[in-house]
């Protein structure tokens, strides 16, 4: 095997594949053959680090360098300056006020230091393209370990013992799942993997895929040993182009090495898996519409029970969990379940993966032991809000879930937590919200979103959510009367009480909490027709306020409408025509001497 | 020629190219939706004469076969306009401020969502999240990234189409 003095890792998932690191890595491959340097430095192309704000992100070891918003005509310089004469490229390090001098080894940084790579252990790390880096790093060792030394039901028992629970959203036990489909006794079962992440603003899932798929397919061939399943579906978004063409390669190269088909590893296992592509609709992610989508029908949701895994796909026993789920399994299987389950809270095991975005600065993929608080994730890891604003609301679950005010920063992040604030694990998008953002707007932006993606098979979703949007449309308006309050609220009871599936059960839980939370926000748009945060234009009126005006007429002169009047010579005070003005904000921004209210 | 115009079906030989299609994937379980995305893939669009032939090939009534197409938003009823511009309204572009970059668009453009211009030059989408939150607000061209936008970057991006039509023509 050739050895390399150092490796680049360089980031391809898929905000920095986005942000030009495909050109990146070419500019290195030319530049080290140009200095010869191709016999003793190896790039890789790497899964997700994490930090996607400050992409697209390499890293040099063995130091454990890490540059950030690398350019490609940055690579001549570490080339000369790092890989060449060993002196850091100073200006590439991170400049964040933390950032201590010398503190730029990647397990150093602020951003690592309170994390703990469970799911993510391999993303960033191997090249996901390579089943022999994936095999380096223990990789198909515990399949092996399971076909070789364990029953079926001694599998099942491990993964019961750690306290794995799904990581999709809902939160059930992944071992009991799995004993469930066990015992049903149907030669034909399958096994699914729900890689469907429509919740917006959460790619959890799509970085486990583009940085380490191996470990969903090893898990899935697992789980079908356990279960006695012998195919199996990975069901995944097809926005997700990167994710899906390294899962196929892995596909490939997992049959090659003899590791998925007939007679795996000469135990007489026979696994086998393909892909199936959604094709845009939210209500897939949700278990029985999945199947119903594998199927080729029209992905609407079925009663329950009979639960899939007594009637699962084509109606034999399937079991479906969740990408970061599944990544999990191998490390259980070899570091045994007491490790995992030393990890975490008391009902909640081991480690979650967030998507933190929104109003923050380290925008990002993190992963953290449950139990971690809010406050170490928002400021600790995440570096704090931007521009210095007020941290207002931390939302998760998507448009299932609901949010977590700044009185409550300080709650330890596990299932029983989150659902007692009125909020959800889900999937583990987490978008940070400050000052300026309004808590109804941001109801009502879940809400069109349910709207618009209720497959209409049952009328409390279907119609429900509709009006409750309808409703949330006419407040942001300044056009709702108080008794709408309570309205929506017993619709959201009601609604979340009589709907078919889980989408319908969730839609209401952004408004219940933004009601539970943020009352006077909603109060003050109806009673005094004002939107505290200043961002629903309907009920915001541009003003000139003349004490701090100091006459510059910038605002006079951006204003796309002419809506401002007023001259420094004439002396004539800047006024805004509230009949012309569009609420375009142009002359909040300009001025340079705060003097716009709104 | 009119991209609209219904008959071009039968004299664009792509006839045998969806027969080609589904015959591979003649054996497998639950195939209607694999093969409308191949499908697709090879229109730009699902036509309706494909959608018939498809029917007619699986043996599955034509009124399935639209009940799924129309069932999910990836699959399209009419053609493209020649510049696609999606915009990500997921949750943290949103909060990050897409929603003033889409009315830009719409203004620029005078078409709505998933409208395209009289012209057949572009079409305006959203679209779901993209996970390329750390560039948000986020937009794509044909595939083509653009990200930390403000609502003033609007007209240079559609500019930029433009003038690649124009290097085309040229």
């Amino acid at each position: 095997m050739q050895l390399f003095r150092s490796h680049v890792l360089v980031c391809g998932g898929t905000n920095c594949t986005f942000a030009n690191s495909e050109k990146i890595i070419a500019a290195f491959d030319k530049n080290l053959v140009e200095n010869k340097l191709e016999n003793e430095v190896k790039i890789v192309q790497t899964g997700c680090f994490g930090l996607c704000e400050e992409g697209p992100i390499i890293v040099i070891y063995p130091e454990g360098t890490m540059y950030f918003k690398v350019d490609v005509k940055d690579v001549q310089e570490i080339v000369q300056e790092h890989l060449l004469k060993g002196r850091l490229v100073s200006r590439l390090l991170q400049q964040s006020s933390e950032a201590v001098e010398g503190e730029y080894a990647i397990e150093k940084s602020s951003f690592f230091k309170k994390q703990m790579r469970v799911a993510l252990r391999n993303c960033g790390v191997i090249n996901p393209e390579l089943i022999d880096e994936y095999i380096a790093f223990d990789g198909y060792k515990a399949l092996g370990k399971a076909l070789t030394e364990m029953k079926p039901m001694e599998i099942i028992k491990t993964i019961k013992d750690s306290g794995l629970r799904g990581r999709g959203g809902g939160g059930f036990p992944t071992g009991t799942k799995w004993e469930f489909a066990a015992k049903q006794d149907n030669e034909q079962k399958y096994i699914c993997c729900n890689a469907d992440e429509g919740d917006p603003g959460a790619f959890m899932d799509r970085s486990v895929l583009e940085g380490d798929p191996h470990s969903v397919i090893e898990a899935m061939a697992i789980a079908g040993y356990a279960i006695g399943a012998n195919y199996g579906f990975i069901y995944v978004r097809a926005e997700y182009p990167i994710a899906v063409k390294r899962l196929q390669i892995a596909i490939d190269q997992a049959k090659a090495y003899g590791l998925l088909g007939d007679n795996i590893l000469d135990t007489g296992f026979k696994f086998d898996l393909e892909i199936r592509l959604g094709a845009g609709a939210f209500v897939c992610g949700e278990e029985t519409a999945l199947m119903t989508s594998i199927e080729g029908k029209r992905g609407e949701p079925r009663v329950r029970p009979p639960f899939p895994a007594v009637k699962g796909l084509w109606q034999k026993p399937t079991i479906l969990n969740n990408v970061e789920t599944l990544a999990n399994i191998p490390v259980i299987m070899l570091k045994g379940s007491e490790w995992f389950a030393s990890m975490g809270t008391e009902k909640s095991k081991g480690t979650k993966v967030f998507a933190v975005g929104g109003k923050i600065n380290n925008t990002g993929l993190i992963e953290i032991p449950m139990g971690t608080t809010l406050r170490e994730v928002i400021y600790d890891i995440g570096g704090g809000i931007p521009d210095g604003k007020k941290f207002k609301a931390a939302q998760t679950g998507g448009p299932s879930g609901g949010c977590i005010p700044a009185s409550h920063i300080d709650t330890p992040i596990d299932y029983e937590s989150l659902i007692e604030l009125g909020a959800m694990m889900g999937s583990g998008g987490l978008i940070v919200m400050d000052e300026d953002t309004c808590m109804v707007d941001i109801a009502k932006f879940f809400l069109e979103f349910t709207v618009d993606e209720s497959c209409g098979k049952c009328n409390p979703c279907r119609l429900g959510t509709r009006r409750m949007m309808e409703m949330l449309d006419k407040i942001t308006k300044g056009k709702g009367v108080m008794s709408d309050l309570d309205e929506l609220e017993n619709l959201a009871k009601d609604i979340k009480a009589s709907s078919l599936c889980a989408l319908g059960q969730t839609a209401p839980n952004p408004i219940l909490s933004t009601l539970r939370y943020f009352r006077d926000e909603y109060e003050a748009h109806i009673r005094d027709h004002k939107c505290p945060a200043g961002s629903c234009k309907a009920l915001l009126a541009y003003e000139v306020i003349e004490e701090k005006c100091v006459s510059c007429g910038l605002c006079a002169k951006n204003c796309p409408v002419n809506a401002i009047t007023g001259s420094k010579k004439e002396k004539i005070p800047f006024v805004i025509d509230q009949d012309i003005c569009i609420k375009c904000n142009v002359c909040f921004e300009k001025c340079p001497a705060e003097a716009i209210k709104k | 020629m009119n991209r609209n115009a219904s008959g071009c079906m039968k004299k664009d030989g792509k006839d045998h190219l969806v027969e080609e299609i589904i015959a591979r994937h003649k054996n497998s379980n639950g195939a209607l939706i694999p093969v409308l995305h191949e499908v697709q893939d090879l229109y730009g669009y699902l036509p309706a004469e494909a959608q018939a032939k498809v029917a007619k090939e699986m043996n599955v009534p034509i009124s399935e076969v639209f009940g799924v197409i129309s069932f999910y938003s990836h699959f399209a009823l009419k053609p493209k306009g020649k510049f696609k511009i999606s915009i990500c309204m997921g949750t943290a572009c949103y909060v990050k401020g897409a929603g003033p970059i889409l009315d830009k668009l719409k203004e620029n453009l005078a078409i709505g969502i998933g409208e395209t211009t009289a012209d057949g030059q572009f079409t305006l989408e959203e679209c779901r999240c993209l996970g390329a939150c750390g560039l948000a607000p986020v937009l794509t061209v044909n595939g083509k990234v653009y990200g930390r936008l403000t609502k003033d970057d609007v007209t240079g991006i559609i500019d930029d189409c433009k003038r690649d039509e124009e290097e085309i023509v040229q």
